[in-house]
């Protein structure tokens, strides 16, 4: 069957079968960001955003998604770009495989939540596991990132 | 590994539960344990076009829709209000954001797992289901049936004023429970009612009531012996995430906790 949906900010049709998962379709039409980890649910790197909610690609059927929209990593660039530099400050990064989901749902994340706390951001993280950096730097380029961004909110742009 | 003939979305929830009455169809919720299972399908459901993804309150009730997620009623005021954090607590643990966002609580309750937080906290409320044909039905009653075609539309929670409290242990966080405990306390003319749920036993979840007058004061003892009298009630098993015994050795801690934190709650 023909779906089309909104990917990135346009429109795309792509022909799928009953049982094709969105993961494998979303990486058809480029967006090579969209990872494969664990299959099951658990590990976060195919996050991708439907109709501005994080989900996992893994376990969504491609045929359901008609008329929806969904958002990758390649659609928030300059955002990803952004936190990415924290990451890089902070030597948050190792193989960098599990980057694109995690950073998907840290800009959730950052979205949803006005100034979480600590808790509050390893529980909304808890769906992405990154086997080899501990968590410990990227959760202090999440912190920084988020008081950063709350500072341009405000208006005060910090350094 | 999953295959599936067909996929439609149903129009109408008789439409869903006519072409679910073959024996190869099965209804779509979040797909989270579908997905991995070993199955060929032949008729998939998707009755994410039936308006079953709203929260709503009425003047005695709150009214589920099948396909809302668990991230809504984790965030839902209403839920909020009438329960306190006790299903925020039941959800809260369950892997990450982006799966609540796709796991509903159709999928939870109809599943009727085991290992189900979900179907553990909403045991211990007034809670009822509102099946196509079947109608409306109790919770607790429904967790005993066995799975058929019916169609699963709405869970209602009826807004009585009952203290509820959830807890569970997991070995490591995300995993599933190795046990969980919902208990609730209801007074009402005169009579004080108490509702002891305990799931991932590992079988599923099943529900006790005691008619038991405690007293805000009550030794530590005293709770002691109520908590151990709830808990060996139920039967539990083994496997690897714990035996039998500690399983009811954390029951027994879980509800004593539940009991302790509802009688310091000043109502």
């Amino acid at each position: 069957m023909e779906i089309q949906f909104v990917l990135n900010d346009k429109q795309v049709k792509a022909e799928v079968g009953a049982d094709t998962i969105l993961l494998n379709v979303l990486r058809d039409l480029g967006c090579k960001s969209v990872k494969c980890g664990c299959e099951t649910t658990n590990c976060g790197l195919c996050t991708v955003w439907i109709n501005g909610k994080s989900r996992l690609s893994c376990s969504v059927l491609a045929a359901s998604i008609e008329g929806e929209s969904v958002t990758t990593l390649e659609g928030v660039e300059k955002e990803a770009a952004q936190f990415g530099e924290f990451l890089a400050d902070e030597g948050a990064e190792q193989c960098g495989f599990c980057s694109p989901g995690f950073i998907m749902n840290v800009l959730a994340m950052a979205r949803e939540l006005q100034n979480p706390t600590l808790d509050e951001i390893k529980e909304y993280l808890a769906g992405n596991l990154c086997r080899c950096t501990g968590y410990m730097g990227q959760l202090r380029a999440i912190k920084k990132y988020i008081e950063v961004k709350n500072a341009e909110k405000k208006g005060g742009k910090e350094e | 590994m999953l295959t599936i003939g067909n996929y439609v979305k149903a129009k109408t929830p008789e439409e869903a539960y006519e072409l679910n009455q073959a024996r190869s169809s099965r209804i779509m919720g979040g797909m989270m344990w579908m997905r991995l299972s070993n199955a060929r399908v032949k008729t998939l459901i998707d009755i994410s076009g039936l308006g079953l993804d709203q929260i709503e309150e009425t003047e005695d009730e709150i009214r589920i829709g099948a396909m809302c997620t668990l991230r809504q009623i984790e965030q839902s005021e209403a839920v909020k209000k009438l329960c306190g954090d006790g299903i925020e607590e039941a959800v809260r643990h369950i892997v990450g954001v982006q799966f609540r966002n796709q796991a509903t609580v159709g999928g939870s309750i109809y599943g009727r797992f085991g290992f189900s937080d979900v179907l553990t906290a909403f045991l211990a409320l007034d809670t009822y289901v509102e099946l196509y044909d079947g109608g409306r039905i109790c919770l607790a009653e429904f967790a005993k049936k066995k799975p058929d075609n019916d169609l699963l539309l709405f869970i209602v929670v009826k807004k009585k004023k009952r203290q509820f409290r959830y807890d569970s242990i997991r070995q490591t966080k995300t995993d599933f429970p190795v046990i969980a405990c919902s208990v609730s306390r209801e007074k009402a003319n005169g009579q004080e009612t108490w509702y002891f749920a305990v799931g991932a036993r590992p079988m599923k979840a099943d529900m006790i009531e005691k008619k038991w007058s405690v007293a805000k004061d009550a030794s530590l003892e005293k709770i002691e012996e109520y908590a151990a009298l709830a808990a060996a009630e139920f039967k539990y098993g083994t496997n690897m995430r714990g035996s039998a015994g500690y399983r009811q050795h954390l029951a027994k801690v879980l509800i004593k906790r539940e009991i302790m934190s509802i009688l310091s709650e000043e109502i």
